[in-house]
């Protein structure tokens, strides 16, 4: 029996376990200095002064700089729209204009002393007023950038007419406001670089050494020939890992200035306000459809707030926009973009990355809708469900989606939450007047994963002892690639699942590769190393042919066995290791995806909202993921499982929050509120399997769907428990007094006809 | 997130605590568990130049019957008090307030002195402990003395210990194994209260006590008088936010703690 789809137990996590892996600030490196980064306190300020004097004398010293000392060009534009106004110093050097922004570094001889030293640079700054909220900033009062005139950085505008919604009868409208998130990957940024003379070696915390590879190649004005990034372990990141920042890009340059190691890890205080944050859109959505659930129009105001520099989420309303009209078919959609800066941390990918705020709205709204009409939000959806003969389907807003079957995946979830008697459950606490009320809410996503389409490398390779070697151009950070690509290698090849060593993230060792982000790794990453191991038994077999003297085109593999021989003749076999040792047996393939895939879902949260104190408990959550065909079932949970907690903890517990002057409120992991195993429940995982047709594997992405299916199933959840109480909608986080609020500003509803 | 420099030295006793803290004067700091001192230090909001560490006085952990009154070393545990056979069978309340604070991993370094120490009115056992009318039995350069619970916690991290002094011990009656009830409100397992309500039967009385509705833990006064007065519970409840002055942050404004004190105090009061 193949290997394929089974629960192969994760490879990586007998060494993660035991010894704890190797991440930067434990990589051996002797004698490297450390980094530490003085950082704006305030969130809009000219930098008067910069007094480094006193820092200089403190013991253990190297060097302190500031942005007159540092000859780094700014950070590259994230589109040729943005203003040129609005660039990015590496450095500040006029104005701050976030709480964290990097004033000036200090190079010292051990971590304490940086720190020590850091405290005692004196910054002199002239505040200036700051503008947090998006809405604010839009109206252009307050500017960051007044030589661009406008804190808009980036617009995609509407395309529709007055008569946008004729023909509804009814139109419905939300502004929903998907909080600003910090990502809290376990392990914070760090970077270690040495510079031997000729060539850069960097130590990256990141999703994508060879985007790093290019982004200090760039910055420091060398060949990337000259630059070797190497990943060791890395702990998370949620998309805020995938650029190149401008700490990295520093460490880097200092390096190769003082000619000696250097090494910089940060702390959780400084991780949550300069790692980019995620999400921060302000959303108005208008629905309009008619009274027996057919939906026309929907029409979606996006205002993203990018943060303080228009950094990766200039384009997240981009993907917003094409994922705008979901699972439905919906004839006339239309979307309007304005991205905004503002006095806070910048925004980055973040899980998802632009789907889970198309989601959210867009489920939010048909919700309303079906509370309009009176009809059962389950129905609603179902009436408007692209059908499963529609493939490949062409939405209004130019996605093409490969393959999908929704109304199964929506039956399948009712099925498995048992709906009918949820709802049951419901009525019976409603008439109870229960002081813990049932919610249930739903949700249906389609998302797009490897959205950018990029190629992807694989390699393999079989040595002299019958082991084998995998290469990628992913980058895993907690996915689990050993274990998906060692098992793609080792179904096809019978080479034992543990003599197969899969090596990534050293841009020496794997020559090219886009990295890991948008649930792209197995899909591209997989299907190149399946491509690579095509070619490896097509030069086997010659090889065994020889070795057999026997025609190539009669010699067979046994994947069970792991040899090859003449087709009929099983006794007589050569095994890899036999083939290996006349010489090097290899083969390399870049995967061209022919496009992005599609993968879809339902997913049902139940939750218990108490109607006194608006605490809100989530009892169950069922979902069905859809991600394609299914390589390992356990590596698939561990995905929707994380996902589902990080998309729960976004509709009921998190929120970076900023005070009026820009000063982070939730700067540690106290006051930010990411739950724990306690808070949340076990998640059901209902299986369902729709293969693409766009890669050899039929597998789509699975990293961002829990994600974007939970934040609002849950959300729509907590309204649903309390829409008998008039309530209609909860800004999210739906902490205790957000609800509580929304419960006493609520009006009851009045009694229907004939009740 | 690196603490500034400080110097570091251990105690071995009670005695040496009490002179090494005269010895180094405001510089020094008592160090118990750590599990407050330690962040503070982090972030650079505590600089003391020397820290004394008490971590290991191993006499001054205790779980005692002291006949009329039970005896709770300085330096108890979290966990410890969580798992006291004595606590169970003669003060469970305590026991049970003890089992709510933070997460495992704080309550097996915590103490119960260094959370009445410390006196953060978001802190569960300080109301458990004004409540039961504690006694706290402190030792300085002076000598000794004896300071109730309802006298000590003066504001928001202010107390009646003087910076050189040492707190030992702690007395609370017994209220037996039951009658009690508490309700934490919060919004992770291992957070403070946003609010808390502890309801005890202490001696023939009902007690209420608030946890984070002002400076200091308080005793609901008017919810405890108008039961003694013979009032129905959610009369006395409607009470409870009387006299309090509950703080403004991220998880509440003053006026939601307010109801919630009501809601839970009710809670609490129903469940005893
Ligand atoms: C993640 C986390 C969650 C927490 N959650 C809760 C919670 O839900 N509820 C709660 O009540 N608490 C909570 N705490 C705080 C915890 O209870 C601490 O244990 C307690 O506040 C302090 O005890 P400590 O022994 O660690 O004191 P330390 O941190 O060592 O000291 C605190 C202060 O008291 C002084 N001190 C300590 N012992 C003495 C003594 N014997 N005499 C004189 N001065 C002394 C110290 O000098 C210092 O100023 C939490 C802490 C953390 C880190």
């Amino acid at each position: 029996m193949s290997i394929l789809g089974t629960r192969v137990l994760r490879a990586e996590d007998a060494r993660l376990l035991t010894t704890g892996g190797t991440f930067i600030d434990g990589l051996a490196l002797p004698d490297a200095l450390h980094v530490a980064f003085v950082r704006s306190p305030v969130a809009h300020a000219r930098i008067e002064s910069v007094d480094t004097t006193a820092a200089r004398s403190r013991p253990g010293v190297v060097a302190v700089l500031t942005a007159g000392d540092v000859d780094l060009p700014p950070e590259p534009r994230s589109h040729r729209r943005v203003p040129d106004a609005m660039e990015r110093p590496r450095i500040a050097r006029d104005v701050v204009r976030f709480v964290g922004e990097v004033v000036a570094v200090v190079v010292a001889g051990s971590r304490a002393q940086a720190a020590d030293a850091a405290e005692a640079v004196v910054v002199e700054y002239d505040p200036l007023p700051a503008v947090v909220d998006p809405e604010a900033a839009r109206r252009d009062e307050v500017l960051l950038f007044p030589d661009a005139g406008t804190n808009v950085a980036f617009s995609m505008p509407s395309r529709a007419g007055d008569d946008f919604f004729a023909g509804c009868e009814v139109v419905v409208e939300q502004r929903i406001v998907n909080q600003r998130v910090a990502p809290c990957p376990l392990e914070v940024r760090a970077a270690a670089a040495r510079w031997d003379g000729r060539r850069l070696t960097q130590w990256a915390c990141t999703q994508n050494p060879h985007g790093t590879r290019a982004g200090l190649a760039a910055a420091l004005g060398l060949d990337t020939g000259a630059v070797r990034v190497v990943t060791p372990d890395v702990g998370g990141g949620f998309g805020a890992k995938h650029g190149t920042y401008p700490e990295e890009v520093i460490v880097a340059w200092l390096a190769r200035r003082l000619a000696r190691p250097v090494r910089w890890v940060e702390t959780r205080g400084e991780s949550m306000c300069a790692l980019g944050h995620g999400r921060a859109q302000v959303q108005v959505a208008r629905l309009g459809g008619t009274r027996d659930g057919r939906l026309l129009a929907y029409r979606l105001e996006v205002l993203q707030d990018v943060g303080a520099y228009p950094s990766g989420a200039t384009l997240l309303p981009y993907m917003t926009r094409m994922m705008a009209s979901g699972v439905y078919d919906i004839p006339a959609v239309d979307v309007d973009v304005v991205d905004v800066v503002t006095n806070t941390t910048p925004v980055e990918a973040y899980r998802g990355a632009g789907r889970p705020e198309a989601t959210a709205a867009l489920e939010r709204v048909v919700d309303r809708f079906a509370a309009e009409i009176g009809l059962d939000p389950a129905e609603v959806r179902r009436r408007n469900l692209v059908a499963p003969d529609r493939f490949p389907f062409t939405t209004p807003t130019k996605a093409t989606y490969d393959s999908g079957a929704y109304e199964a995946a929506l039956d399948r979830v009712l099925e498995a939450a048992g709906y009918p008697r949820l709802r049951a459950e419901q009525a019976a606490r409603r008439d109870r007047g229960d002081t813990r009320q049932l919610g249930i809410g739903l949700s249906m996503y389609v998302e797009i994963t490897n959205p950018g389409g990029e190629p992807e490398y694989g390699s393999v390779e079989v040595r002299a002892d019958g082991t084998a070697v995998a290469r990628t151009g992913t980058s895993a950070h907690g996915q689990g690639h050993d274990t998906a690509f060692a098992m793609i290698v080792s179904a096809a090849t019978g080479i034992p699942f543990e003599a197969i060593e899969v090596r990534h993230g050293d841009t020496d060792d794997v020559p090219r590769g886009h990295g890991t982000g948008g649930s792209r790794s197995l899909q591209a990453g997989g299907s190149a190393i399946s491509g690579a191991v095509d070619l490896l038994i097509e030069r086997a077999r010659e090889r065994a042919a020889e070795l057999l003297e026997a025609n190539p085109g009669d010699v067979v593999i046994d994947p069970g066995r792991g040899v090859f021989h003449v087709a009929g003749t099983p006794a007589l076999a050569r095994s890899w290791a036999e083939l290996a040792r006349p010489g090097p047996l290899a083969a390399e393939y870049d995967f061209e995806p022919p496009g992005a895939t599609f993968p879809f879902g339902a997913h049902l949260a139940v939750v218990e909202v108490d109607t006194e104190t608006g605490r809100v408990e989530l009892v169950r959550h069922v979902a069905c993921d859809d991600a394609g065909t299914v390589l390992n079932p356990l590596l698939f949970d561990g995905q929707v499982h994380g996902g589902i907690a990080q998309g729960a903890a976004q509709a009921l517990f998190e929120e970076f929050v900023y005070d009026a002057d820009g000063n982070p409120r939730t700067a540690n992991l106290a006051d930010y509120a990411f739950p724990s195993a306690a808070e949340l429940p076990s998640f059901e995982r209902v299986p369902m399997e729709t293969p693409t047709p766009l890669n050899p594997l039929g597998a789509k992405g699975v990293g961002e769907a829990g994600t974007i299916g939970a934040t609002p199933a849950v959300h729509n959840a907590v309204v649903d428990a309390l829409a008998h109480l008039g309530v209609r909608h909860v800004d999210m986080p739906c902490t205790p007094e957000h609800v509580w609020l929304a419960l006493r500003s609520a009006a009851p509803p009045p009694a229907r006809a004939g009740e | 997130m690196i603490p500034a420099a400080f110097d570091y030295v251990r105690a071995d006793s009670a005695e040496a605590a009490i002179g090494l803290v005269a010895e180094h004067g405001d510089e020094a700091k008592l160090l118990a568990g750590g599990m407050s001192l330690i962040p503070l230090m982090k972030l650079r909001l505590a600089t003391p130049a020397v820290i004394v560490d008490i971590g290991r006085v191993r006499d001054l952990s205790y779980v005692r019957d002291a006949g009329d009154h039970l005896a709770i070393g300085a330096l108890t545990r979290h966990r410890d008090l969580e798992t006291s056979d004595v606590l169970a069978r003669d003060c469970g309340v305590l026991r049970a307030v003890a089992a709510q604070v933070g997460d495992n991993q704080v309550r097996h370094r915590g103490t119960i002195g260094g959370s009445v120490a410390h006196g953060d009115p978001a802190s569960d056992l300080p109301a458990a402990l004004v409540a039961l009318d504690a006694t706290f039995v402190v030792r300085g350069p002076g000598g000794e003395r004896t300071v109730a619970a309802t006298d000590f916690f003066r504001g928001f991290l202010e107390t009646a210990l003087g910076p050189d002094e040492l707190l030992c011990e702690i007395r609370v009656p017994k209220s037996g194994p039951n009658g009690y009830a508490y309700e934490k409100f919060n919004r992770r397992a291992q957070d403070w209260a946003i609010v808390g309500a502890l309801a005890a039967r202490v001696g023939g009385t009902t007690r209420v006590a608030l946890v984070n509705m002002g400076p200091v833990p308080l005793r609901a006064a008017a919810v405890e008088e108008a039961l003694a007065a013979g009032g129905s519970v959610p009369d006395a409840a409607a009470l409870a936010a009387e006299g309090t002055e509950p703080p403004h942050d991220l998880n509440a404004s003053p006026e939601y703690r307010e109801h919630l004190a009501r809601v839970l105090v009710r809670r609490a009061l129903e469940a005893l």
